[in-house]
């Protein structure tokens, strides 16, 4: 880990799920990020139904903050963060799942939390940079921090050897493309459409178009997601995303009534089937050179292996 | 914005004392204010906000975008709203002269429709065919229903289902301007609550819809530009007041939920040291209850719908629910300017309870036959308060002018209900449909 005086850029930090999302390529296909929220029902059974959604092959764990002003998610995840606010999740619980998922999978499946700023403001931006590194966690998803405004998270996340995910929409211009993948580590969370969290019967037809133009701002690793709900569309986005990132379709399996274990089976099918999705992507077996297999890629000038993805 | 990739954050300090240094507090332009203010919104909104500031700036400099709101607010709005001396209202105030700046008579019954009319325009001019506004009170929705129609907008309102059984009157008013009334049923289902909706609408349809903010919060450029918007209500005050008394007034009383109608007062007189500014916030039933919306009393800074300022929140940085028997007051956090003045030590923010507004709105009633809004009505016992505490100093030569944001007759059911003036079926009636549910 990086002296905790280290300024900001001067020193390239690793990147745990950069690291990971690497691997995969080199495997021939893209990451499978599964959310959660910490919290629902209750904390003990959020760290169990992440670890299943784990052992159902998520590649990379997504666990997220409840927070009572979501602006960025849809009813499911509303609702899940309700209940697990009025169960009395804190903030300091995703930390539990950070450190069971790094001791479960022996700190192969790298895991995020997603939070809303304030949450983190409150509790002080170094400090949770340093107590989530410390459970083993390697980053932070942020909705609503835009990297103009994340000078205190920039400076932590290099302090503490943290990946900083910030996201990019078909409304972002060139320039904001540019800055923020400069000032993203890990991948870069493209939103498949112009909306909320929730399932949707189709991804957004602007996504592949939103992946290519990240990358062509400079980034290697772009992650898609928002209404990636089936295995169809995991394998769809799988093709050109180094990532397919799959939120309210799980959560909604916990959501199901029925018995818990009913539900975990529920949850580990949903994931298996997206698991699937990504693996089938590209078609089998590992390829020689990353994403080389379709016809979109043609149209990135910019080779995305050769770009730094440290700022 | 400045485009400096190595050093993506604005010094807002440095801005500020920029600001501080060579111009007016007056002037003082977003994205900060002090230290607060901001943008912390997904970035599917940050084009969006970017084309809405362009825009803005541009129709300020244009001399047809002025004169078209001059007229809209000469002609539509009624405007300038009269200057009312209240003096058997004052009696009760240390003898103090009290003057009050009658928003509550402009079309729709409130300052809201300064802003509306502004940003309606704005939305002309960018080519956008929908507006989404929240409302709580009702009164920015009941404005901005009326400029959606009148401007040929298509128009949905997004109020708390709590908000909606307070104010069904308001509900039933904006569904005759023709706007669809969403009510908002998840979380607090109050203003909050309606700003989380209107934010994730506007995501998912920011090409064609704009989001009419109604105060002076959110992400920039909305703090700014609602200040603008509402800025004439402290210059027509100030032209007024010398007007008629020759001299500035010594202190000046709003009320402040998000601070609109407070800036817009205070704007014109932020640079005259010797005039006092005083905003009231919904106190609830006190501060020490825990159900009260007073967010210099009771918050902290962080971070609520896209800007840092004063915020109820618990220590885990979960939003509080706010309380006040004020719809239009009901909010957990308050505009990056009013949180600037209050640390700079400009203007002084104090709570009012539900106790002390209901008096002075009884009181207003009673001596000068004006029904004013419940949230004015903060206004007007915080100008009681700072009359009575000059008059236990030995002044009794103070003006005061106070902002009467609104009138009461949406409130004429909760007032009637809080003093038992109805027997208890008409009491039932005038609450509308909140005995049925």
């Amino acid at each position: 880990m990086s002296a905790a005086t280290s300024p900001v850029g001067t020193m390239p930090v690793a990147s745990a799920t950069g690291d990971r999302i690497a691997a995969l390529r080199a495997e021939g296909r893209a990451a499978l990020v599964g959310y959660l929220p910490v919290g629902f029902p209750d904390v003990e059974r959020s760290v169990e139904a992440v670890l299943a959604m784990v052992d159902a092959g998520a590649d990379v764990v997504e666990v997220g903050v409840p927070y009572t002003d979501p602006v960025m998610d849809g009813p499911v995840i509303q609702r899940a963060a309700e209940a697990a606010l009025a169960g009395g999740t804190r903030v300091r619980d995703v930390l539990r799942v950070a450190e069971a998922v790094a001791s479960h999978t022996a700190g192969r499946v790298p895991t995020l939390v997603m939070s809303y700023w304030n949450p983190l403001l409150r509790y002080g931006v170094d400090a949770f940079a340093r107590d989530l590194a410390a459970a083993g966690g390697a980053g932070v998803i942020t909705p609503d921090l835009i990297p103009d405004e994340g000078a205190e998270w920039i400076a932590a996340s290099d302090a503490h050897g943290l990946d900083r995910v910030f996201l990019v929409a078909p409304s972002s211009t060139p320039e904001r493309l540019q800055r923020t993948v400069r000032a993203t580590r890990g991948f870069v969370y493209a939103a498949s459409t112009m909306g909320v969290t929730g399932a949707r019967s189709q991804v957004g037809a602007r996504a592949e178009q939103l992946v290519a133009d990240t990358r062509a701002a400079g980034a290697r690793d772009v992650c898609v997601g928002l209404g990636v709900s089936t295995g169809d569309h995991a394998a769809q986005v799988g093709r050109y995303a180094d990532g397919v990132i799959v939120g309210s379709a799980l959560v909604g399996a916990l959501l199901a009534d029925g018995p818990w274990s009913a539900r975990i089976d529920e949850l580990q099918r949903r994931t298996a089937d997206l698991a699937d999705g990504v693996r089938r992507a590209r078609g089998a077996g590992p390829v020689a050179a990353g994403r080389t297999v379709l016809a979109v890629d043609d149209s990135t000038t910019v080779d995305p292996t050769s770009q730094e993805t440290s700022p | 914005m400045p485009d400096q990739p190595d050093q993506p954050v604005r010094d807002a300090l440095t801005e500020t004392l920029a600001h501080q240094v060579l111009g007016r507090l007056a002037d003082v332009q977003g994205p900060y204010f002090g230290e607060f203010g901001g943008r912390f919104v997904p970035e599917a909104l940050i084009a969006a906000l970017d084309e809405l500031e362009t825009e803005y700036r541009k129709a300020l400099g244009d001399p047809a975008f002025t004169a078209e709101l001059a007229r809209l607010h000469r002609e539509y709005t009624g405007r300038p709203s009269p200057l009312t001396e209240v003096p058997r209202f004052a009696e009760h105030a240390g003898g103090q002269r009290v003057f009050l700046k009658r928003e509550d008579l402009n079309h729709t019954g409130s300052h809201k429709i300064n802003n509306v009319l502004g940003q309606a325009l704005l939305v002309k001019r960018m080519g956008k065919t929908r507006v989404i506004a929240e409302t709580g009170a009702g009164q920015h929705g009941v404005a901005t229903a009326t400029a959606a129609a009148l401007l040929d907008l298509e128009c949905v309102v997004y109020m708390g289902e709590e908000d909606t059984r307070r104010q069904a009157l308001n509900v039933a008013r904006m569904r005759l301007l023709g706007a669809e009334v969403v009510p908002v049923q998840i979380g607090s289902r109050t203003l909050k609550d309606a700003i989380n909706e209107a934010l994730r609408d506007w995501v998912a349809n920011v090409e064609s819809t704009h989001y009419l903010l109604g105060t002076v919060t959110g992400p920039h450029p909305f703090p700014e530009m609602v200040r603008e918007f509402h800025r004439i209500i402290g210059e027509e005050a100030r032209e007024q007041v010398l007007d008629r008394v020759g001299r500035l007034p010594d202190a000046l009383a709003a009320c402040v939920g998000g601070g609109s109608n407070a800036l817009g007062l205070f704007n014109a007189f932020l640079d005259d040291e010797g005039v006092a500014l005083y905003g009231f916030e919904a106190g609830g039933e006190g501060i020490d209850s825990g159900r009260h919306a007073a967010r210099f009393s009771g918050g902290a800074p962080g971070v609520l719908h896209g800007a840092r300022s004063y915020l109820l929140q618990d220590d885990d940085g979960q939003t509080l629910p706010s309380h006040s028997v004020s719809a239009g007051l009901d909010y957990p956090s308050v505009g990056p300017a009013h949180a600037w003045l209050h640390d700079l030590g400009r203007a002084v923010y104090e709570p009012v309870t539900d106790d002390e507004a209901m008096e002075a709105f009884r009181l207003l009633c009673c001596t000068e036959g004006i029904i004013p809004a419940i949230e004015s009505a903060h206004a007007l016992a915080g100008a009681l308060r700072v009359g009575r505490r000059a008059a236990d100093d030995g002044r009794t030569d103070q003006v005061i002018l106070v902002n009467l944001s609104g009138r009461g007759d949406k409130d004429v059911a909760t007032a009637a209900t809080w003093f038992g003036l109805l027997d208890d079926e008409a009491a039932q009636a005038a609450q509308g449909t909140e005995g049925d549910k």
